[in-house]
């Protein structure tokens, strides 16, 4: 019953995760259909890296990395104490109790060291879980549980607690003893019997519904090393379940009558049969896809590695994420979430809606708005990529993610402010791609505030948000627009920039600034203050300009929101 | 006086070289500073998307610094003019400065407004004095012809930066000669660069970045000194695009003192 169970719940994991890891091939960014050809490539790409000398490499990430947790290690000492508990404890649990039939020739769960090394190793994983859930009750501002993080812990600890109670059960169980002693012993005499579990009560914290003999322990205690101590040490090597045996005592009977132990042990072995069967599609997974993106990344060559493989890496990563926040706390940024009011700013917040991304699950237009604020919001400052424990190339991802939303049509003012810098820098990399997406926001940008009759009709006065209204001060002097550098580069500046510095002030003065909004100045100013330096009346020339382009690209993103509103009706 | 190394963005990611050469050489001036844990974006990028953002990142960085009774040394001229436009938002106005801290209270931290901003050129000039470097230049950087390139954030708004006279600086000029190396008093020296429009309008980058290098060519300059990781980015890595080739060498104003001191050899 047992193995066939343990065989279907192993074969449904083995199909998730032939399903998973095909996901990798399958899915990516831009949606391509390209699986078979990335299939062969990656799996051409490992062999090849396995059978050189850079399998050196390999090893030692995996060591260092792997299983000795480097890379959390250099970011806190909690952090790695945690998870090293949590992870070493079960994997040790795995191999020397789960797995121990077929590990050690005469195992036996009762016996030295067996019952020592599970309570010890399971503690530790308690400890380590204890720890995890400190972390995230404390309420670090930016660390955000998600359902699955709950699993993670939910999951762990009910295997790893129900393991404890249930041998806490055994322990006191007479149904339990009863059933041993049928089936193993053989006794001289009824005096024996009782002397056994005279001993059994006194010294190996068994629960008889009757009074057992103080006197008949010694003489017990020489049965049980002739026909029981073989496989059953003291319980009290079991620290953990014996010190939890202790509090059952008085329900000792009651158990008993409910076969409470048979009960428990189902559901010990039924949870982990269940987790092993989800387990790709749980947080779990990254026991697999942490070490291969900690490989990939570590033999990856950005000038010589193939971009279909980049692909393939980039969801591997996307499934190596363990939502641990690290990245977060490191982001230069991460204070931009209030005040904009997006979580996807945080770059641990923005994997979850790129997995949903690539494996083409529903993603609302405002949601494709948010996390493509989110990923361009971004001063490339590397700091997630250098910190992530899981060594995923956060920053590349976030640079793939951008492009690929681009191509989908969508649309981000931020483009228009210097964090496109770095997109700058890359230009030639993104070939014809790297143009159209700025003409077309800045061509949205233009008509959406093309000057029309209309504006100049004198609306009421609108007061600057936080810029002194320093250019009431202006008196059209021209100072301005004349040392201005990208107007000297033009032989008929207005046809190209629109509106000219001096023209802009002056219509600031007039109460009508969104008539500039529209013009292609306020996307040209470099922001060298040359004007404002000029200026005879002091008025804050480059700091309007820069606070008039932040109007009209907050405008055009409000006017794309509103957009998506009416197209999904909400 | 104590210092916050405020490294920003650029730096650590795209030239750890400044962040090396600018460590070595305050430490060779027995300067007393250290990185802050938690120091991030400056704000300065978020200053054409969201005010209220903006100010809040310039704000986390000062108070930060503030907490450790350290002045803020920045080695980027946008980091600058940025945190020192926030500071004096921020010091003008009591509600603004109020509203902007609620969303530090997060992050335990409260803006005062004791801090000061100083760029690198201002703690060498200023602070330390020129003839503290002069002192320790054991290796006369003699006939090298450099070109000087302020970064406009450096000084303008000279109301706001206040490091040297907007219109005709000489610091710069200064710490070169100093160095024995030949600073030459070039026509754009004043200009941008062209960094901030990269990626949203690099027809008007590049053109100023191209009349920028020419400029220094024609007065035979040999090096191009910058104190600014977005100049020295933007004017070492389009010279292929815009002239078929490397042109000109820039150099950073800690890599030019430094080879003076006698701690690095010449390029």
């Amino acid at each position: 019953m047992l193995g066939s169970l343990g065989l279907v719940a192993f074969f449904v994991f083995l199909g998730g995760l032939v399903f998973k890891v095909s996901s990798w091939f399958r899915c990516s960014l831009r949606g391509e259909k390209e699986g078979f050809k990335r299939f062969v490539l990656g799996f051409s790409s490992l062999g090849k890296a396995l059978f050189s000398p850079k399998i050196g490499i390999i090893l030692k990430v995996l060591l260092l990395d792997g299983i000795l947790q480097r890379r959390t290690l250099k970011e806190s000492l909690y952090r790695w104490l945690m998870h090293v508990l949590i992870y070493w404890g079960f994997a040790l649990l795995i191999i020397t109790h789960a797995l121990g039939k077929l590990v050690f020739e005469d195992y036996v769960s009762t016996a030295f060291p067996h019952a020592l090394l599970r309570d010890l190793f399971g503690s530790m994983v308690l400890v380590g879980l204890g720890m995890a859930i400190w972390r995230r009750l404390r309420k670090a501002p930016t660390l955000r549980t998600s359902r699955m993080d709950l699993y993670a812990i939910v999951a762990v600890l009910v295997i790893v607690f129900s393991g404890f109670l249930l041998k806490g059960v055994k322990i006191i169980s007479y149904n339990n003893y009863s059933r041993m002693v049928d089936e193993y012993a053989s006794f001289g005499s009824e005096e024996e019997a009782k002397a056994l579990e005279a001993y059994w009560v006194k010294r190996m914290g068994l629960v008889s519904p009757e009074k057992v003999e103080e006197a008949l322990v010694a003489k017990g205690e020489e049965i049980h090393q002739s026909q029981c101590a073989f496989c059953h040490a003291n319980p009290r090597w079991s620290f953990l379940s014996y010190g939890l045996s202790r509090t059952f005592v008085p329900l000792a009977s009651g158990f008993d009558r409910v076969n409470f132990t048979e009960k428990l042990w189902w559901v010990h072995i039924l949870i982990c049969l269940i987790a092993l069967a989800i387990l790709p599609f749980t947080k779990f997974l990254h026991l697999i896809s942490v070490p291969l993106s900690l490989v990939i990344n570590a033999l990856w060559d950005p000038k010589r590695s193939n971009s279909l493989n980049l692909k393939t890496k980039q969801m591997i990563e996307l499934d190596a994420c363990v939502h641990c926040g690290t990245c977060t706390l490191k982001c230069a940024v991460l204070d931009a979430e209030k005040p904009l009011g997006n979580i996807r700013v945080l770059p641990s917040e923005k994997i979850e809606p790129l997995k949903r991304l690539v494996s083409k699950r529903k993603l609302s237009q405002t949601e494709l708005q948010e996390i493509l604020q989110g990923v361009y919001l971004c001063t490339n400052c590397l700091r997630c990529t250098v910190s992530c424990p899981s060594g995923i190339n956060l920053q590349e991802l976030w640079f793939e993610a951008r492009e690929a939303l681009f191509e989908r049509g969508l649309l981000e003012p931020a483009l228009l402010s210097p964090l496109s810098f770095y997109r700058g820098l890359r230009a030639e990399e993104l070939e014809e791609k790297y143009e159209k997406p700025i003409l077309e926001i800045k061509e949205k940008l233009l008509r959406r505030f093309e000057p029309k009759d209309n504006v100049f009709q004198m609306p009421e006065e609108k007061e600057f948000e936080f810029y002194e209204a320093s250019f009431r001060g202006c008196f059209t002097c021209q100072t301005c627009t004349n040392v201005c550098p990208v107007v000297f580069q033009y032989e008929r500046p207005e046809e190209v920039l629109g509106f000219l510095p001096h023209q802009i002030m002056r219509l600031c003065a007039m109460g009508l600034k969104e008539a500039v909004y529209g013009s292609e100045m306020l996307l040209s100013c470099l922001t060298c203050y040359k004007c404002q330096e000029a200026c005879p009346q002091g008025v804050m020339v480059t700091d309007i300009l820069m606070g008039l382009k932040m109007e009209a690209l907050k405008a055009l993103k409000e006017e794309e929101r509103d957009e998506i509103r009416s197209i999904s009706g909400v | 006086m104590r210092y916050a190394l405020f490294l920003g963005c650029n730096i650590p990611a795209r030239l750890p070289e400044y962040e090396t050469s600018a460590r070595f050489l305050l430490k060779e001036l027995g300067v007393d500073f250290k990185e802050i844990e938690g120091f991030g974006c400056c704000g300065y990028p978020f200053r054409v998307i969201d005010l209220t953002t903006s100010l809040v990142l310039s704000a986390k960085n000062l108070a930060l610094a503030e907490r450790e009774n350290r002045h803020i040394l920045s080695l980027c001229q946008c980091c600058y003019g940025t945190l020192k436009k926030a500071k004096k938002m921020l010091d003008e106005d009591l509600s603004l400065r109020n509203q902007i801290n609620e969303f530090l209270k997060a992050n335990g931290l409260n803006y005062r407004g004791t801090v000061e901003v100083k760029h690198l050129l201002h703690v060498l000039y200023k602070d330390l004095g020129p003839e503290m470097i002069r002192e320790k230049v054991s290796n006369p950087l003699s006939e090298i012809k450099v070109a000087t390139h302020y970064g406009c954030h450096s000084l303008r708004p000279s109301s706001i930066v206040e490091l040297d006279d907007p219109s005709d600086p000489r610091l710069l000029e200064e710490l070169i000669n100093i160095t024995g190396a030949q600073s030459l008093l070039v026509n754009k020296r004043l200009e941008c660069c062209g960094a901030p429009l990269l990626g949203t309008n690099d027809e008007v980058a590049l053109n100023f970045t191209r009349e920028k290098i020419a400029d220094a060519l024609k007065n035979e300059a040999e090096y191009l000194c910058v104190a600014c990781p977005y100049c020295k980015l933007q004017l070492e890595n389009f010279q292929e695009k815009l002239f078929g080739k490397k042109v000109l060498s820039t150099i950073l104003i800690t890599d030019l003192i430094n080879m003076a001191f006698g701690l690095q050899k010449a390029h």
